[in-house]
């Protein structure tokens, strides 16, 4: 018996990517990726398992009988699905996934299945993610534009910061690019990892209003935070597939959205479905009356498996959102 | 358009005034004519496109989507124009090179017939981008809520020659789209346009609040005062153009053309001229409060009912205009005379001239000022808001120029209230905790009655926001639900302008214009009004709880 991405401490857990909605600690053994291991290390310490087990790539392992592979899911570094076959029939539980290219990560790869799982996070026709580069692009743009202000990038810790900063540095950028504490620690494991990340340099509170033309990234609940004061006439931009609607930004007092997603866009959720041939759909999280309806004009099988428990990875709709620093640095303020 | 569309977008996301300002200019100093004069055209709000409406968007998309998705859609968007735009399947071949300008859509859009309006409308949609497609949208529907007002586009028209915006609006009603004259003028190019509207909006002269240091460097003997009445200011103008028409207008204070509002006002003015004054409604000759006047305002239809309802009048205060010689720069009292003359002239049920008040020492004025109803203003005493101050030999000047016209309200009325609520403000504002709720006692519970985002010093937001941080006690999406019972709170000094029933609040009531006077760190919860307090200054209009 063994759990896929378990919401509570399990005997056996696969696990397909590090974000802390599917990577939690305390279970009795761990199966993933090296990456996806590294990471959890890194965020629950050393001991985040009783025991761990590297799951390389294309490799069958037996478990109670039951065949299962990790592939390639192009969401984060170290993400993958995970092939699980028996008796003729294989199902394939994606994680989180898309098709959209990532310098930080392997592409996804397709696996013919007869059941797919599915998440379905931009589970709307609305949702055609444009190209990152062009995305990046607008930041550099803007930097040109106000070259005295200092520009605040709201980017989930784990991906999507490290993405951004390759798009940034693959578009010539080459002055350092300052991170948000929190944020440390993941850019040092994906520099590690052989990710060139050029010169990252941490903020420190004194040097905030130092920082006139900077580039800082740094959580996205930290843009409106006190952290974000002191910075010189900041712009604050926001890296996220949610940023498609005006709406949601202003809601967020984005200033320059920059559409940048780590899940699949809608175009890109029905293709992979298609492509893998499944007879039937599981659909995780997100929006998933949308892709359930779809795949019904399609001819596939398809039910939202109604999970609770994911979604909280940045990517998820931003409600009553609140930063995890937030009470050390109203402490930072007071001092 | 995509052009016109990427503007569009970036005001969208731009909180602050100066830099919407310094985005419409560029682009209006970077597109050419008439392209730019139809994005002014669009932005002030001079453009009308009967035919399109949202029914005709509707059923193009509906021919391209999927009911179910489009409906899932629109549910999660919330906004017509920008679902569709989303929506809108790009077309097998790219054909951006066709995107049209927004010069070609708004002549087609004028000529065009009904039946050929969903081939344009389609044609143009397929070749716009998202941004674009989402701008033609809001265009052609009405919709265009970008938080642009036309005065803020006219400043950005005035930016590019230099000019002060209101050498804008002195021309601004004798042209139309695409303002060729106008955009000449301003860039140096061309003669100051002549403005041959026989009715046009004159700038509007305003007042600066005293201050208790002022009185004593001014001498009551070089001014006039009169009510500063609770309506709303307004300037009537009325010409005979070159065919002999009578033409009549009334604006709003900053010239937004609101005569189609007001016709039962439309004949009030019985000679040629402008007035200054303020819009009342009146019922048996007695003026009304500011609640009964805002339910005539904001009426997309005004019926005949809602005339009977409620009548409009105009109080004069000052004339800019006497017949066709513009008495501007005339002495106020001066101008006054010339009203007064005007006014007892014509018996007119609709107009009648604001009343001076008689006074030798500021002080006689303070106490006319405290006791409207025995110093002139009588059964009208609840319908003022204070008095305005003028120099006797002031000119009519745009702006607020200083020294010359001063506002003294009367005392704001009072109430301490609880902290309930708090949420991000805006821009600047976005990291802090600056709009507040707060509610007084009814029973021994709190009822929300009213919302103040300013009143407050910069550093007394750092204060609150402080407080509203270290005591939430729960959120709901992005509102915070602070300490606030009998025991633990933070009290606020609440002042607003008046107070009045109102069903769609829970409490009852709604109070106008309401700030944060003061801070009440020392006072104990349990000591803040209560609710009865309030309807007792709605029987009274008392200004202290």
């Amino acid at each position: 018996m063994f759990f896929i991405d378990p919401v509570r401490p399990v005997e056996r857990a696969l696990i397909t990517h590090g974000h802390a909605d599917h990577a939690r600690p305390g279970h009795g053994s761990v199966l993933a990726t090296a990456e996806t291991l590294g990471i959890m290390a890194v965020r629950y310490g050393a001991a985040f398992a009783g025991a761990t087990q590297t799951a390389i790539l294309g490799e069958s392992l037996t478990l109670n009988g039951v065949t299962v592979r990790f592939h390639p899911a192009g969401h984060v570094l170290g993400s993958a699905q995970i092939a699980v076959e028996s008796g003729g029939t294989r199902i394939v539980v994606s994680g989180d996934y898309k098709r959209a290219s990532d310098p930080t990560c392997l592409p996804f790869e397709v696996v013919p299945c007869d059941v797919f799982v599915s998440e379905a996070t931009f589970g709307l026709p609305i949702f055609r993610h444009p190209d990152a580069t062009d995305e990046v692009e607008k930041l550099l743009a803007s930097l040109r534009l106000f070259p005295e202000r200092a520009h605040l990038v709201g980017a989930y810790a784990l991906g999507k910061a490290q993405r951004i900063v390759r798009l940034i540095r693959q578009a010539g950028y080459d002055r350092p690019i300052h991170v948000h504490g929190a944020m440390e620690k993941l850019m040092a494991f994906y520099a590690g990892q052989g990710i060139d990340m050029g010169e990252i340099v941490p903020v420190r509170a004194a040097d905030k209003s130092g920082l006139k033309g900077a580039i800082i990234l740094c959580p996205p609940g930290s843009l409106q935070d006190l952290w974000s004061r002191k910075f010189p006439d900041p712009v604050t931009a926001f890296a996220s597939g949610w940023m498609q609607t005006r709406a949601r930004a202003r809601q967020r007092g984005v200033e320059l959205p920059l559409i940048v997603s780590d899940h699949a866009d809608w175009p890109d959720l029905c293709r992979t479905i298609r492509d893998t041939g499944c007879a039937e759909l599981w659909v995780t999280h997100g929006q998933e009356d949308a892709l359930v309806h779809w795949a019904g004009t399609q001819g596939i099988k398809a039910k939202p498996l109604n999970l609770v428990g994911y979604g909280d990875d940045g990517e998820a709709e931003p409600a009553g959102e609140e930063p995890v620093v937030e009470e050390s640095v109203v402490e930072e303020s007071r001092a | 358009m995509n052009r016109f569309a990427a503007l569009l977008d970036k005001l969208a996301y731009e909180p602050r005034r100066n830099a919407k300002i310094a985005l419409v200019a560029d682009y209006l100093r970077l597109t050419s004519d008439p392209e730019r004069g139809y994005a002014l055209a669009a932005m002030t709000g001079g453009l009308m496109f009967p035919q399109a409406k949202a029914g005709l968007i509707r059923q193009l998309i509906a021919e391209r989507t999927d009911p179910v998705l489009f409906a899932l859609s629109y549910d999660y968007v919330g906004d017509l124009s920008e679902t569709v735009a989303l929506l809108w399947p790009a077309p097998a071949s790219p054909t951006s090179q066709n995107a049209p300008t927004l010069s070609a859509v708004i002549k087609t859009l004028a000529t065009a017939h009904k039946s050929t309006l969903p081939g344009h409308l389609t044609g143009w949609l397929d070749a716009l981008d998202e941004t674009g497609r989402w701008a033609l949208l809001k265009l052609i529907t009405g919709g265009l809520r970008i938080g642009v007002s036309a005065r803020l586009a006219k400043t950005a028209v005035a930016e590019l020659g230099g000019l002060e915006p209101d050498a804008i609006e002195q021309v601004w009603h004798g042209l139309s789209p695409p303002y060729h004259a106008l955009f000449a003028w301003v860039e140096g190019k061309g003669p100051r346009p002549a403005s041959d509207d026989p009715a046009p909006f004159r700038p509007a002269m305003l007042a600066h609040a005293i201050e208790d240091s002022d009185f004593g460097k001014l001498d009551p003997a070089d001014f006039t005062a009169e009510w500063k009445w609770d309506g709303i200011r307004i300037q009537a103008a009325s010409g005979t153009d070159s065919q002999g028409k009578r033409v009549m207008r009334l604006y709003s204070r900053t010239g937004e053309d609101i005569s189609n509002a007001f016709p039962d006002l439309l004949d009030a003015m019985t000679f040629d001229g402008a007035i200054d004054g303020e819009l009342l409604v009146l019922r048996e000759g007695r003026v009304q409060s500011f609640n009964v006047l805002q339910q005539r305002l904001n009426r997309k239809v005004v019926s005949v009912k809602l005339i009977a309802e409620f009548p409009a009048h105009i109080r004069a205060y000052d004339l800019l205009v006497d017949g066709t010689e513009d008495v501007r720069p005339l002495p106020f009292t001066e101008r006054r005379r010339r009203l007064d003359m005007r006014l007892a002239g014509a018996v007119n049920p609709k107009l009648d001239l604001s009343v001076l008040i008689p006074f030798t020492s500021w002080e006689q004025l303070a106490a006319a000022r405290a006791e409207p109803a025995t110093a002139g203003a009588q059964a009208d005493a609840d319908a003022v808001e204070g008095c305005m101050i003028k120099r006797r030999d002031s000119p009519y000047l745009p702006g607020r120029p200083k020294g010359l016209w001063f506002k003294w309200k009367r005392d704001p009325m009072v109430v301490d209230a609880v902290l309930m609520y708090a949420q991000r403000g805006h821009g600047k504002r976005s990291s802090f905790y600056s709009d507040f709720t707060f509610g007084v006692w009814k029973g021994d519970a709190l009822v929300p009655v009213g919302k103040a985002y300013f009143g407050f010093t910069d550093e007394e937001l750092v204060q609150l926001d402080r407080f509203v941080r270290k005591h939430t006690i729960d959120r709901h999406g992005p509102v915070r639900v602070v300490t606030a019972n009998a025991e633990t709170g933070l009290v606020l000094e609440v002042a607003f302008e008046g107070i009045n029933r109102s069903p769609r609040h829970k409490s009852g009531v709604a109070m106008r214009f309401p700030r944060i006077a003061r801070i009440r760190w020392d006072k104990p919860t349990g000591e803040a009004d209560r609710l009865e307090t309030l309807e007792r200054m709605i029987e009274t209009k008392s200004p202290h709880g």
